[in-house]
Formats: C-alpha cells, structure tokens, sequence
C-alpha cells in the first residue's frame, strides 16, 4: 500500500471529475475526519486515516482490501472505476439517469440501456458525459456514459442506447471473486 | 593373601585364554541371514531376557557381537580367496539388502521455456522415427544432424528467387541461416540454464539484428554515451535529447502515513488546477441549451394553439362544463409543466 503520485492522483481525479465534477473536494475535504487514497494492487482504495493505520498491520500480500476500493489502474495507466464506488458516486453525481422498472433489470444484466427504458434523464447531459443510473424510486444502480445528449435523446427511436452500460450492482454478484 | 591374589590370578589368566581361543564354529538356533556384499548378518535368534538380566549386560552383549562376527567371518572364509602380495583378499558379492540412499533424491530438471511453453499449450511431444527415406540418395539417411536427409545447405544447384537479388549468392545466404540458427539455439540453451539457475542474466547488450527498432537505437546510443572512462559523465547531451526510461533510477513514493494535511493540501490544489483548465463557455452545452429553450418555446405554442383550440369546442352545455375547467386548469399550468417536461427530458 501506498499514497498515489501525482500523475496518479491525476488520473484519477480526471475520471472522477466526470461523474461528480468539482465534487471530488467533498471526499477529500472531509469535516468528519480524515480520509485519503491508498494504491494496494494497482488499486485505489479510500480509506479513514483510522482504518489505514489498523492496515499496516497486514502484511502486502496477504491484504486484500481496505476501506472501499474505487476502481484500477490498467496496465496502460488508465483509470477504470469499479462499482464499488457508487456509494461515493452517487450523492454527488451531477448527471442522472433514471431507468424504467422494467430496463432495470436488463442494465442490471450488465446491458446499455435503451430509449424505450429511459425514464428520467438530467437536463442539459452532454454527449459522453458520466452519468449514474437510478432505478425510479431513485436507488443507485450503476453508472454509465451517456451515448445521446438530452436533447438528442427525445428524438431517437426506441431501440437506440441512451446510456452506455460501466458498472452495475449486479456485478456484485456477477465478478463476486474479483471485486475487493 | 599374597597365595591367594596368585591362585586367582591364574584362574583369570586360564580364562582369559579359553576366551580368547574360543572355538570358530558357533552353535546357533536359527541360521544368520548374510548380506556379504554389505557386511552384514542379521541374527533373528531369540534373545533370552532371563540370560541379559542375570549375566552382565555388557558381557552378554559383547559374547553375542563375538559370535555372531564370528559367523560373519566365516562365511567371508567361505568365498574364494587369492593371495596378493603377502594379503589375502576375495571378492565380496553385490549386495543384495538395498539401502536407502545416502543423499536426497535429485530435484527435477527445471523445464526449458519452450517446454513450459508446451506444457501451457498442450503440446505433446511426438515421437519420429530417427531415419528416414532419402529420395534423391535413395537411402535412409538421418532425419537431423550430420548427414541428414533433405540437406538444403548441400545442394549443388539453388534456383534463384524472382524477388531475389540475382547477384545475391544463396549458398552462402543458407549456410549464414543455418549458422545463426545454430547461434541462436546456443544462446537459448545458455539462457535455459541460467533461468534453472535462477542466475540473473547478464544484459545480453546489443546483440545484432537485422533491423533495429527506436527502442534498440536508443538503448545502442544510451551504451555507446555510457562507455567512457566517467560512465559517460562529462558526455554531452544532444539538443532535444530526451532521457532515457528505466536507467536504474528508483522510483520514490510518499510515506503511506506522512503528513495527512499536505497531501489533502495537495489534492486540493490539483482540483483547483485541473477546474482552472476546464472552458469557462462549453459550446456544446450552450447550443444543447439554446436548442432546448427553443424547442420549449416551440412546444409552449403549440400547446397554447391546442388549449385554446379546446376552449373553442367546448361549447356545448352540460359535459363542456367540466371540460372547459379541465381544459383550463391544464392550460394554466402549461407553462409549468413544460418546464417540468423540460427537466425530466421526459416527451
């Protein structure tokens, strides 16, 4: 485990920026307590100051994770955002989406989702803009890339994707094994 | 006393000499089992426990190691025997009790990389036969090696390719492959041994090939710069000369837990620079907004137009009553409810 290096942070403030803007401030400026970023396996875990100090405890290899874990750096330094990051993803989210009950389960399938399963969508949502998805009794589902601007999407047809599938909760039960 | 001490010495002397001229032939219940080859002979006699508490124990003992290497002896005597040079020798059989081996059990050869390779993939060795039928010889000739079959640096006439350089000679073109093929083999064998070794290889440096990539011009040029009597340290640098990656500089990270203000201090900056370079006008965003203002307007009026085109119809009495309150009602919140449309991006 190790703090991120500039380049890193970087990285991954930049693909955060696109799902909650400058709301990155709120995780790192917190009023309860102290909280940072730990890299652990090319990892990106966010952790209490609290929690960290109890982990150095563990050994490197036989941790596996700590606090919770907000995605991976490829192999190609790329950030990926893992869907363990929606608890800090959602109330900050700038850019909604809201899918019909019956879309819900397909995207929970891991599919994009459709017009015909749109219900709700934030006004003004730019063309590849990171968007997080809600059921529409408004619980986070997952997030995604908006394929349509707003505008765009009320005049495509029905079978057209709206929002391009990222991650959902259903993944906790579909990548059991490799989500930490 | 004096008597006595003599009579007693002489009674110990007797027998010490009955002792030691003990007959060669020992009475036994059972036969020894004799591994000559080892120098061995198991006694499978039962041992009185009566005659091992009572005699002393290492007086028993010891008469029972005499006799039994007395029958041990005599079975060597049993095998032919020669003089040589003022000694006599025979020869011991091979052994037949197996011993455990001295040393552990030798480890595995490490497998080679194409053998692991092999093993990854699934590949299974097959096997050939060693000679094969040499069709212009007319003769089974090897099918690797010396003398092989099919011998494509011994023909005596090679067809020039039509792409090929005509002045290009392709004897010595084949001999150079088969060389450095054998080169190459070489060089893996030696590279297996050190992996089995687990020795760190050597930097093979710049071995020659036939066409270098940026990333080989840029490694010769980073060995030629260092390869002066300073290592290069007085070497001056080109002008647009960019550093080389990985040359043995360490990587250094922050503490895991420094100081928790400064790096939050940090962070905090790096927002503040990554929100600076972001557009203050987002054209996308303002033409997505004057298309959306428009197409509300657009929608405002047509809903208008509708509403009253209702207020209109409904003229008649009775059911238009309810109508017409509906149909009010509606119209008064039709400009509410196209900029809830609007939000929810609901049509």
């Amino acid at each position: 485990m190790r703090p991120l290096t500039d380049e890193e942070t970087k990285t991954m403030f930049e693909k955060l920026s696109k799902y909650i803007g400058e709301n990155i401030k709120i995780l790192v400026d917190r009023p309860d307590g102290s909280y940072c970023f730990r890299l652990h396996n090319d990892r990106v875990y966010y952790m209490s100051e609290k929690i960290l100090k109890l982990a150095t405890h563990i050994s490197r290899d036989k941790l596996v994770s700590v606090g919770t874990c907000f995605g991976k750096f490829t192999k190609t330094i790329k950030f990926r955002l893992h869907i363990t990051a929606l608890d800090f993803l959602a109330p900050y989210a700038k850019f909604k989406v809201w899918v019909k009950p019956g879309a819900e389960q397909s995207f929970l399938y891991g599919n994009h989702v459709l017009k015909s399963g749109l219900g709700r969508i934030t006004e003004n949502t730019m063309q590849y803009q990171g968007v997080v998805v809600y059921s529409m009794t408004d619980v986070p589902l997952g997030f995604g890339v908006a394929a349509k601007t707003t505008q765009e999407c009320r005049r495509v047809d029905p079978m057209s994707i709206v929002v391009f599938h990222q991650a959902d909760v259903g993944e906790f039960i579909r990548n059991e094994d490799t989500l930490t | 006393m004096a008597a006595c001490s003599v009579e007693e010495l002489l009674v110990r002397a007797a027998q010490d000499e009955a002792e030691k001229l003990k007959s060669i032939s020992v009475q036994k219940e059972l036969e020894l089992h004799f591994d000559i080859g080892n120098l061995l002979a198991c006694d499978t006699n039962r041992v009185e426990v009566r005659d091992f508490r009572e005699q002393k124990k290492e007086d028993f003992l010891r008469s029972l190691a005499r006799d039994n290497t007395q029958l041990l002896i005599n079975e060597i005597w049993k095998r032919p025997t020669e003089r040589l040079e003022e000694a006599i020798v025979t020869k011991l059989p091979e052994p037949i009790t197996a011993l455990p081996r001295e040393k552990p059990a030798p480890k595995p050869r490490a497998p080679t990389k194409w053998e692991e390779f092999a093993k990854l993939k699934g590949i299974q060795k097959k096997k050939k036969t060693n000679l094969v039928w040499d069709e212009t010889a007319k003769d089974w000739k090897r099918r690797w090696g010396y003398k092989r079959a099919g011998d494509d640096t011994k023909e005596w006439l090679i067809e020039v390719p039509e792409t090929a350089d005509p002045h290009e000679d392709q004897f010595a073109k084949r001999s150079k492959a088969k060389t450095e093929r054998v080169a190459k083999n070489e060089f893996n064998r030696l590279k297996n041994i050190a992996r089995a070794q687990k020795v760190k290889l050597p930097g093979v440096g710049l071995t020659p090939t036939p066409q270098q990539s940026k990333e080989d011009l840029a490694r010769a040029a980073s060995v030629a710069r260092t390869s002066t009597a300073s290592a290069g340290r007085f070497q001056d640098r080109l002008p647009k000369e960019k550093p080389l990656k990985n040359t043995g500089k360490k990587r250094k990270f922050e503490p895991l837990i420094g100081n928790f203000s400064t790096e939050k201090q940090k962070q905090l900056e790096l927002l503040k620079l990554m929100d600076g370079k972001r557009p203050k006008l987002n054209v996308t965003k303002a033409v997505n907004k004057q298309m959306r203002e428009e197409d509300r307007e657009e929608a405002a009026a047509k809903y208008k137009k509708r509403a009253g085109k209702k207020g209109r119809k409904g003229s008649m009495p009775g059911k238009a009553k309810g109508k017409t309150a509906k149909g009010g009602k509606s119209g008064g919140k039709a400009v509410v409810g196209g900029k809830r449309r609007g939000k929810t991006g609901k049509r």
